[in-house]
């Protein structure tokens, strides 16, 4: 009986969250809809939430466009297919890894601090005084944050595209002498622009798994300074599963 | 809607409302007259504040009816709601100013959101209800750079700065210091005869309660128990009325 309470509170658990985020996400879309964004603040955001990624994202994608480079480009010489190692990394990094570890990199710094920030909000009281002001926390905070997340994670993963690729030839260059032009022509042999955008239709699903999961476990917040913690680490950890389930989903239906 | 020769702004009528398996009102029912100051008394954990989130639509009873200049706030979009809401303010007990914005920012903010003022009439009208608090200095300030009192008062402006018909006081004097406390309680009468309005404030602190209210209303087992004048309630015949006046240990309250 026990297990089965369990089971019960756990399954209307899953529906009142899903039904909550789903709520959420379609009142911030209403209003993108009917143009009601606060363009200042958007801009604001934009600047907050992606400019300052940007630096970590560039380190983390330089880095895996190395070592993918460093894994693949001393088999490749050994058994002579230097010719395809560009085409490996800008493979994997356009398609999967620059997308993904993207977004995983902004839900750790991103989506935490949207949970963080309105969780604070709710427990002083913030989100109360804007409701009893006639403003719709949705417009007034979420919106601004997902679209500046929609603008700026498909540019933030572009640039680790690019990077990402300068890492590998830059690996490929010193580590098995993998000439530039051998390695560029590679890569245009291996990608090509469907590719590119397909990376970065995905962006913008993450952008707004990452907005949305961070904005309503902030305004779901309950219990003080210990509610906050609470809510940013779930938003972080809950974004970054469904940042992996939806790349799946969206390289199936994309690249399978 | 009007109480014999009393114009009513507000009514709160049978309303009941549980969070879980607990009731905080039963029943209970409360006009607030117009023009005038009705003080909310009764014990921590009554359900004091709850009674101004339902006045404020920020709550909905399970059951019961809450009206607003006649209307039904509970049977309403959330929409009209935020419109019956531009004619109400409530004064947050930890003032709950948006931190990132200064307090001319968070003073502003409904003018800006409500109406088409240019912003020189908006930091004219700005200036001026900060100046009712005595907060002009304040203006570039950050909500962290302010102490309590300043905080109330700030949270006061932004609560007058559009001319509310009825504004809301949730425990203005909680936690100040004697001499804030009278400046607070003077504020609130100062604030309710400059915009001609209605207030409703909850406070623990019987002299200051006493110092501005018309009336006053007990809230005792989520109802209101006793409604009267404050000399009324002074006078009040009813032992729990009088217990929590006398702040005796001994009567009908359980401790």
């Amino acid at each position: 009986m026990r297990f089965l309470d369990r089971f019960g509170r756990a399954t209307i658990d899953f529906f009142e969250y899903a039904g909550g985020l789903t709520m959420l996400s379609a009142e911030s879309l209403g209003f993108m809809v009917r143009l009601r964004v606060r363009i200042a603040e958007t801009i604001s955001q934009a600047a907050l939430l992606g400019v300052q990624s940007l630096v970590i994202v560039l380190l983390t994608s330089l880095f895996t466009g190395a070592v993918i480079s460093l894994e693949s480009a001393q088999q490749a010489v050994a058994y002579g297919f230097s010719a395809f190692v560009g085409g490996a990394v800008a493979y994997a990094s356009v398609r999967e890894l620059g997308p993904m570890l993207t977004a995983v990199v902004v839900a750790g710094r991103v989506g935490a601090a949207i949970a963080a920030e309105l969780g604070s909000m709710v427990v002083t009281e913030q989100i109360e005084a804007l409701r009893s002001m006639g403003l719709e926390p949705a417009r007034f905070l979420v919106v601004p944050r997902l679209v500046a997340l929609l603008l700026m994670l498909p540019l933030l993963t572009i640039f680790a595209d690019v990077v990402s690729i300068g890492g590998g030839m830059w690996i490929a260059q010193v580590y098995a002498h993998i000439s530039y032009e051998s390695f560029i022509s590679s890569v245009r042999q291996s990608i090509d622009m469907p590719d590119v955008l397909k990376g970065i239709l995905k962006a913008f699903v993450f952008a707004t798994i990452i907005a949305m999961v961070g904005a309503y476990q902030g305004l779901s917040t309950r219990g003080g300074a210990a509610g906050v913690g609470r809510s940013t680490t779930f938003a972080v950890v809950l974004a970054i599963i469904l940042i992996f389930i939806s790349n799946f989903v969206l390289s199936f239906f994309l690249f399978g | 809607m009007s109480n014999g020769d009393r114009k009513i702004i507000a009514r709160i009528e049978d309303a009941t409302l549980a969070f879980g398996e607990r009731v905080i009102l039963k029943n209970c029912n409360l006009d607030i007259v117009d023009g005038a100051i009705t003080c909310i008394i009764g014990l921590s954990g009554a359900g004091k504040s709850t009674i101004l989130r339902l006045l404020d639509g920020l709550l909905l009873p399970s059951a019961g009816h809450v009206y607003v200049r006649g209307r039904d706030v509970c049977h309403i979009t959330e929409e009209q709601r935020n419109r019956v809401r531009q004619k109400i303010s409530l004064s947050f007990q930890f003032s709950a100013l948006l931190d990132s914005l200064t307090v001319g920012e968070n003073v502003a903010l409904p003018l800006r959101e409500h109406t088409r003022l240019s912003e020189a009439e908006i930091r004219r009208t700005v200036m001026d209800a900060l100046d009712s608090v005595g907060l002009t200095r304040a203006f570039d300030n950050l909500p962290a750079e302010l102490s309590g009192g300043m905080l109330k008062r700030a949270g006061f402006a932004r609560a007058i700065v559009t001319r509310p018909d009825l504004v809301l006081y949730d425990e203005p004097t909680t936690g100040l210091d004697p001499i804030v406390t009278n400046l607070i309680t003077d504020t609130i009468v100062r604030l309710r005869e400059k915009l001609n309005g209605t207030a409703v404030v909850i406070s623990h602190d019987l002299s200051s309660i006493f110092g501005m209210a018309d009336y006053v209303a007990m809230l005792f087992e989520g109802a209101i128990i006793a409604y009267d004048t404050a000399q009324g309630i002074r006078n009040s015949p009813n032992p729990i009325v009088q217990q929590f006046l006398s702040g005796s240990e001994i009567g009908p309250i359980p401790i």
